[in-house]
């Protein structure tokens, strides 16, 4: 298989078509512009369409209407378009449509600013947009990684009638890395009992998010309740690394997850042991993962997240259920965690006590 | 015996929902009517906003999709732009479209989408019980302007298919009353000619209906029609702005 | 094995482009290669590095802080980056532009004067590629052919600057060699 060296934006946009995307719309925002200015060129070779909103609200709604079309659609943004996206992301969940929402996440509140950042966890895994929906999000840490989660995502949506969100960071969109592209699918779900085409030869159909029935409107949230935990038993994805033996535990995803796994391998150099838990599906969490763990012998798990404060945590916490200490260390404002920072934070742990 | 008058095969055979003298299901039926005069009903697609004209969505009888607030024409331009062989409207009220929508409605307009826009300006939120409007009128009440709207805080009533007008792309801007037989004629034979300009892949039509509001305006179904010949069509002119 | 590197100048000095060469050639290689662009809210005019790693295992961070080698083409890159030099690692000063000297005294300074070599070959143009080359010298993570191979494969829409491009290319090496085996750049 060819490898190609390619950015990570244009290579989550190609695997996109790839995936048989055929409508985009996005508005530009850092550090996540190469997806569109990709697939303004990509698209239109393949018959798809790709339109500039005037807003991230507009673009959504674009991808909307595509969806409702029977269109593979796919939006990209980073965190504060994400929050214009969300009314968007809401009205896709309420009306069962599929869609993908690529998140190039940046860091801080409000404008922030435009380097790298794990602040957009909480968006992608709790509350994507009003209304107690859930979303699968998948969150790579390699180039690689986003190519192949981005090919699978359409997928999911598809299957579930529900958007999914490709949570990146500006390390995975910006950087450039060897991936082998998958070949483009060609067999796509045929049966879309439910798009809006016209009513030839059968009763009109009306695709919305609102429900003037609240008993059907009742059910159908019992129903995405029962997919939810659906997705708990059987699409939960995550990587285990050296945890066989480790006395401590890190949990990182994405891009964070790739520096510790450079931090465990230079500790375990010297001896420590220490492996690595990484949530490939950030929704629905792995906490499978941590149940698997011998807590006679894990002495501490250390969330390494690159936001303040960290967010996965939470999570962790919960999934560890008290069973041994959870802490997290963390950088913010855009800086990168480096591998000698996580192996500084494992020692320093390690010398008081809370692991060998 | 030959039948000459009939419900349109577009509506469903439902009684409507509308409040007593609201002139929402006379546009229903004129945009119902005038799919059916094309013989469009099975490629036809409403994109519903939300307000009062979501209700429209229990009477037309085609497929539709019911968008966010506003956000009809940007749901509309990536269906039409993936499905341009079938009959797309966007079929908004006032606050959606003048207000909340109004980034949505100028740029897919400005695009010059290949799509209809049906915009039924009454001067008020009706659904949500009577709010002022981008389209309410200097000194009419509402809900939040108890003493009428007052310039000096919320400036003037947006004419919008003038403002629709100032841009290149569209084909065709015009506005129409609803509150005369000869008006209802007139605005039937626009709403005809915009679906026309669509099927003919002309460009973009923006079809402006003046109407009423008889419970949030607080007057009779029939003092609502001359508050529309008295008041609403001096400031909101009709005739058609653009005929290309 | 593993090298990484930081290349840092001003705007316009063609640093981005010499960074994705290198990730190129590695590819192309059999190697593996990350390059990590800083990106800043200025286009142009401001500082411009590029962090790019190339190993023969898997590559855990593309940002790295402590690097076998920094290439400062200008002063400011020096500065800043003079301290993220691994002891016993490389910085290479394009001493065109930069006329300080390397303070450390447990790194390998090479000192490439990329512009007048350049400009002598035909082009200031090529600076960067002389850095490239002599990068390559110093490291000798990668055989210079691919990468000259690759330089015209990705820059064949610009054939007038090629041959100057790859006699830079060469130049840089061997000053780099030259200077290394001399000792010149040996610590202390």
């Amino acid at each position: 298989m060819e490898k190609k060296f390619m950015k990570g934006n244009e290579a989550i946009a190609e695997a996109a078509v790839r995936a048989g995307c055929r409508f985009f719309a996005g508005y530009p925002i850092t550090p996540q512009s190469e997806i569109p200015e990709y697939l303004t060129k990509r698209l239109p070779e393949v018959g798809g369409v790709f339109i500039q909103g005037e807003s991230e609200i507009a673009s959504v709604n674009m991808v909307i209407g595509a969806a409702a079309a029977g269109v593979r659609a796919m939006t990209s943004s980073s965190s504060p378009g994400i929050s214009l996206k969300t009314e968007g992301i809401s009205t896709l969940a309420g009306a069962q449509l599929p869609a993908v929402i690529v998140d190039v996440a940046r860091t801080g509140a409000g404008t922030g600013q435009i380097y790298p950042g794990q602040n957009q966890y909480n968006v992608a895994t709790k509350a994507p947009g009003h209304g107690g929906f859930k979303v699968i999000a998948l969150a790579p840490a390699t180039v690689q990684e986003a190519v192949d989660l981005t090919y699978e995502a359409f997928d999911y949506a598809d299957r579930d009638r529900n958007p999914v969100i490709l949570l990146a960071d500006g390390v995975i969109g910006g950087m450039m890395e060897a991936v082998v592209l998958p070949e483009p699918k060609t067999a796509f779900p045929e049966k879309r009992d439910w798009q809006i085409d016209g009513c030839q030869g059968r009763e009109r159909r009306v695709n919305r998010s609102l429900d003037n029935d609240t008993v059907k409107l009742e059910q159908f949230q019992r129903d995405c309740a029962a997919m939810y935990e659906r997705w708990q038993q059987e699409d939960v994805r995550y990587e285990e690394y050296l945890t066989e033996d480790a006395d401590l535990v890190i949990a990182a995803y994405g891009t964070s997850a790739r520096v510790a796994k450079t931090a465990i391998r230079e500790l375990r150099k010297e001896g420590f042991r220490v492996g690595l838990i990484r949530p490939i599906t950030v929704s629905p969490f792995p906490y499978i993962a941590f149940d698997k763990l011998d807590y006679s012998q894990v002495k501490h798990i250390l969330a390494v997240e690159m936001c303040i404060p960290a967010l996965m945590v939470e999570d962790v916490k919960c999934a560890v259920a008290r069973r041994t200490p959870v802490s997290a260390y963390t950088r913010g404002a855009g800086f990168v965690v480096s591998p000698d920072e996580v192996v500084g934070a494992v020692k320093d742990l390690i010398s008081k006590g809370g692991a060998q | 015996m030959q039948k000459t008058y009939a419900r349109p095969v577009s509506l469903q055979p439902t009684v409507s929902g509308f409040c007593p003298g609201c002139l929402h299901g006379m546009v229903c039926k004129l945009v119902a009517e005038a799919i059916d005069k094309f013989d469009m009903r099975e490629k036809a697609v409403g994109i519903l906003p939300i307000g009062c004209a979501t209700l429209s969505m229990e009477y037309y009888n085609f497929d539709m999709v019911v968008s966010a607030h506003g956000r009809a024409p940007a749901v509309a331009t990536g269906y039409k732009r993936c499905r341009p062989d079938n009959l797309v409207f966007t079929y908004q009220g006032d606050g959606d479209l003048a207000a909340i929508g109004l980034a949505e409605i100028m740029h897919c307009a400005n695009r010059g989408e290949k799509l209809t826009t049906i915009f039924v300006n009454n001067g008020i939120y009706g659904m949500t019980g009577g709010q002022m409007a981008p389209t309410t009128l200097v000194g009419q009440k509402a809900t939040t302007c108890v003493n009428g709207r007052d310039p000096a805080q919320a400036g003037y009533p947006m004419r919008m298919a003038e403002i629709i007008n100032t841009l290149e792309a569209p084909v065709y801007v015009a506005r129409f009353a609803l509150n005369t037989p000869a008006n209802v004629l007139k605005a039937k034979a626009g709403i005809e000619k915009a679906f026309k300009n669509q099927l003919e892949g002309k460009g973009y039509s923006f079809v402006e209906l003046l109407s009423n509001c008889p419970t949030n305006w607080g007057v009779s179904p029939e003092d609502s029609l001359k508050w529309i010949q008295e008041k609403s069509i001096p400031y909101f002119p009709l005739g058609e702005l653009r005929n290309n | 094995m593993e090298n990484s590197l930081i290349i840092a100048g001003f705007g316009g000095q063609g640093v981005i482009l010499i960074g994705q060469l290198l990730g190129y050639s590695a590819t192309a290689a059999g190697k593996n290669a990350t390059f990590f662009p800083s990106y800043g809210a200025e286009q142009r005019g401001g500082t411009a590095n590029c962090t790019v790693v190339i190993a023969d295992e898997a590559i855990g961070s593309p940002v790295v802080t402590r690097l076998d080698t920094v290439i400062a083409m200008n002063e400011p890159s020096l500065a800043k980056f003079e301290s993220w030099v691994k002891p016993g690692g490389t910085i290479i000063v394009n001493s065109s532009l930069v006329h300080k000297k390397v303070a450390r005294s447990d790194v390998r300074a090479l000192y490439i004067p990329a512009n007048e070599l350049a400009e002598q070959l035909g082009s200031e143009k090529s600076a960067n590629m002389v850095i490239l080359g002599s990068y390559l010298g110093a490291s000798q993570a990668l055989a210079v052919e691919p990468v000259i191979e690759t330089m015209r494969v990705k820059m064949a829409s610009k054939a007038k600057f090629l041959p100057l491009n790859e006699a830079a290319i060469r130049a840089g090496k061997e000053l780099a060699e030259s200077q290394c085996a001399a000792g010149k750049g040996a610590q202390g």
